[in-house]
């Protein structure tokens, strides 16, 4: 265990923010009536973020009389989670990770940098901006080595890590960015690197079908698909929906009813076989675009006709490796990204593999795209 | 050769996020359906599925989930019954659960309420780890996407059974994954684990009966029963059986989750997965199959070893959660080993003496073994001193903090040896192997 203590410097005035007193609020209505003492490491957690990533003494006694607590038992949840900082944290606050799976991956090669760029642990940069601590392990060991970075936007998770993406990432943040969370490599999360081994099976995700009855079930319950709405609808984010139009999600992801027994025989086909009905009632959108019809008419076979390719990097989520696989593949310029149809990104992902996680229509590269090709359109005239 | 799993009988079919989190989607993968037909068959065939599946618990222990259950009181008395998720992974190594809350929830939240049911609880916490504060959003938004759905609530999926599901988070205490201190915690308290008995099932959380149980567990309760006993039992050997999300870390070519079926040969797992060990399988110089806290095992014993709990057991390892770290043979092991010492002496949690003293005591020890200066007499002191620790704690803490370290005796002691001599002799402690 490790001796922690409070800091010695203690602010003279301190009051928990009013949006931090509702929220603590809705935790205090998880527990029974008489528990509310419940509601104390949630509540500590949001008022450390209320109070800029520190917990000072006046916050835990505010704490204490709100969940009506003696002094000392606040005192004693906070020095006994490492979570809660006792003593001021620079405003990115850096926890690496050097725990054994994460040394193996070369987490010492992370400290070192840390320690030339920020300092000794625990220290803050002379801006403020800086500060770091190796904690234990952190739970992404399959994308080690990682850091986790807190500041006022949230905790973020930068995982696949070397010494010189995560200074990227330090730098981008103390220029006032905000750098993508998640692998510093073409891995999207846990999957292996290079394209999932597993679970690529297409149409896997099969809609829906009929199940008669649970195997071994001793009470033939019949299965009804609506059984909790009485009026067999669904809620889905646009709305509520008619069971007869399946999904609105994307209709390419859905994959047709190929007659496949995926599911062990439990789980049978869909009675109708043809064309399914969401196909002729989209709900509210144009239909997309045919795959098989459209060809993407935005990649350019032979190289950079148009003068100087533009820096696809500008765009969120392309970096130099993805930069160069779409030159290779003859993309150069925003116009053409913000030109693509889900059929494009559909032969783009084909060409480039580790594209295929979803990143184009995650990070909405098309969008990026059009909104780049526009600003460079009114430079030029300009 | 060893037949692979298919991706039909993978239960996480979203385990990577390529796909949607949200209700929709988890339903086109088969969450939630015919959900209120299994509470429909009343608690004891829910007890007895699970039981018949053999399905052991995914926290580290590989207790019988459904004997768990059947621990309950069988009526509800004057006391409300809890489950409580266990979903603090802190395990060096481990990394499953994390998935399985931010990219497949709805899995979680209906094997929650199917649990729930079985034992009698109208209420549900899942204690999500403090750091997992994406993750535990994520699953804060499945639970509302759940309860606008009428699938938990009053009148959970038009069951007439009312169901309440909250989403509790710690703050960064690896103990609290012990399911006394994980009470402890929630309510409010430190992370210090309680005496059994009583047992939770007696008197767990606010002194009600509870039960405790890992994501995991909890997780492939609904597609077990959606798909039949006999379909689960398929994989695995006997005693071991099912599927189980293995993470893979260290030194692989690619490290990363899988679900595969039990009793996979541990090479195989390695090889058709996650790349390979980095420099090729004869680069291999030990592996840690279940989290930090299993002695890890050398090369002669991983070219042959199948994952599972019986079989690991036999080599005086464990599967715990799945959580293979691979080291080859660049690695300086006695440094890997002393990192985890560090560990569990920083993660103590303070109450027992044992555990206490004796971490830092052999944290102490380990770092000097790391650079050879110690005595070799000390080897099998530090063996006697883990072993002291080992089983005179409240938790396991103290277990887990000696058996990485009798492994290392165990099957490394020639190199403490040799790097003692070294030392003395002033030569290099310790020359990396090419890779």
């Amino acid at each position: 265990m490790s001796a922690r203590r409070l800091a010695i410097r203690q602010p003279a005035e301190f009051a928990l923010s009013a949006k931090a007193k509702k929220e603590i609020g809705v935790w205090v209505k998880k527990y029974p009536s008489d528990r509310q003492r419940s509601a104390l490491i949630p509540a500590m957690w949001i008022a450390q973020k209320d109070a800029g990533g520190w917990l000072p003494e006046l916050a835990l006694r505010e704490l204490g009389d709100m969940l009506d607590m003696a002094y000392i038992r606040v005192y004693e949840v906070a020095t006994f989670y490492t979570m809660f900082n006792l003593e001021p944290v620079g405003t990115h606050y850096v926890q690496m990770c050097g725990t054994t799976p994460c040394w193996l991956r070369g987490s010492d090669e992370l400290k070192a940098m840390l320690t030339r760029k920020i300092g000794p642990q625990r220290s803050i940069t002379a801006d403020g901006k800086l500060s770091w601590l190796e904690v234990e392990c952190l739970g992404s060991c399959s994308n080690a080595p990682m850091v986790q970075i807190s500041n006022g936007d949230g905790d973020h998770y930068y995982e696949d890590l070397t010494a010189e993406s995560l200074e990227q990432v330090l730098d981008a943040l103390v220029a006032g960015k905000k750098p993508e969370q998640g692998p510093r490599n073409s891995r999207f999360s846990s999957e292996p690197e290079g394209g999932a081994m597993a679970l690529t099976t297409k149409n896997l995700s099969k809609a829906r079908g009929t199940m008669k009855k649970l195997p071994n079930a001793e009470k033939n319950t019949k299965i009804n698909y609506y059984e909790w709405d009485p009026k067999h609808r669904r809620a889905t984010k646009g709305g509520w929906v008619d069971p007869a139009v399946k999904s609105s999600r994307d209709p390419k992801k859905r994959p047709a009813n190929d007659g496949k027994d995926l599911t062990g025989g439990i789980i049978e086909d869909e009675p109708k076989k043809g064309k399914p009905k969401r196909a002729t009632k989209p709900v509210g959108k144009k239909p997309a675009v045919e795959a098989k019809s459209a060809k993407p008419q935005v990649l350019y076979t032979d190289g950079a006709t148009d003068g100087v390719p533009d820096d696809l990097k500008l765009i969120k989520g392309i970096g130099p490796k993805f930069e160069g696989e779409l030159n290779a593949n003859g993309v150069y310029y925003f116009r053409q990204i913000g030109a693509w149809k889900v059929a494009d990104v559909k032969v783009v992902e084909e060409k480039i593999k580790s594209l295929a996680t979803g990143r184009v229509k995650r990070d909405d590269w098309v969008k990026q795209g059009r909104a780049l090709a526009k600003s460079a359109l009114k430079k030029g005239k300009t | 050769m060893v037949k692979l799993l298919e991706d039909k009988d993978r239960i996480f079919q979203n385990l990577y996020g390529l796909d949607d989190w949200s209700l929709d989607a988890a339903r086109d993968r088969g969450a939630w359906l015919g959900t209120a037909a299994m509470l429909d068959q009343g608690k004891d065939w829910l007890i007895d599925q699970v039981k018949s599946s053999g399905l052991r618990g995914r926290g580290g222990a590989g207790f019988p989930t459904g004997l768990k259950w059947s621990f309950m009181p069988k009526e509800v008395g004057n006391r409300p019954h809890y489950l409580v998720v266990n979903a603090d992974e802190s395990e060096p190594g481990s990394c499953k659960d994390r998935d399985i809350l931010r990219h497949d929830p709805h899995l979680l939240i209906e094997g929650c309420l199917v649990a729930s049911f079985a034992m009698q609880a109208h209420a549900c916490y899942i204690y999500v780890r403090g750091e997992y504060i994406q993750e535990r959003n994520r699953l804060e938004a499945a639970i509302k996407e759940a309860y606008a759905a009428g699938l938990v609530g009053k009148n959970a999926c038009g069951t007439g059974w009312d169901f309440d599901i909250y989403m509790h988070h710690g703050a960064g205490a690896y103990i609290c994954g012990e399911e006394t201190a994980l009470l402890e915690s929630l309510e409010g308290k430190k992370g210090q684990p309680r005496l059994k008995p009583p047992f939770p099932a007696g008197a767990g959380l606010y002194g009600c009966p509870t039960t405790v149980n890992n994501v995991e567990s909890i997780a492939v309760v609904p597609t077990i029963l959606r798909r039949g006993v006999d379909w689960w039992t398929q994989f695995g050997r006997d005693n071991n059986k099912g599927t189980k999300v293995f993470s893979i870390s260290g030194h692989v070519n690619k490290p990363c989750n899988i679900e595969e079926a039990l009793s996979i040969p541990m090479k195989t797992l390695l090889e058709e997965y996650a790349g390979g060990v980095r420099g090729g399988w004869d680069n291999l110089k030990c592996v840690i199959p279940g989290g930090s806290s299993v002695p890890l095992l050398p090369k002669e014993i991983c070219d042959t070893v199948l994952m599972d709990f019986d079989a690991l057991r036999e080599h005086q390892s464990g599967l715990g959660t799945a959580a293979v770290i691979v080291m080859d043979k660049s690695t300086d092991v006695i440094k890997a080993i002393a990192r985890l010492s560090y560990f569990y002496k920083h993660e103590s949690c303070g109450q027992c003496t044992p555990c206490r003293e004796g971490t830092g005591w052999m944290w102490r020890v380990m770092e000097r073994m790391v650079k050879g200066e110690a005595e070799t007499s000390e080897i099998d002191m530090l063996l006697e001193v883990s072993k002291q620790v080992e089983g005179h704690t409240i938790c396991a803490l103290g277990d887990a903090a000696a058996w990485p370290i009798q492994g290392l005796i165990r099957h490394f002691r020639h190199e403490i040896e040799e790097r003692i001599d070294n030392y003395r002799a002033n030569k290099p402690i310790f020359v990396q192997a090419a890779e």
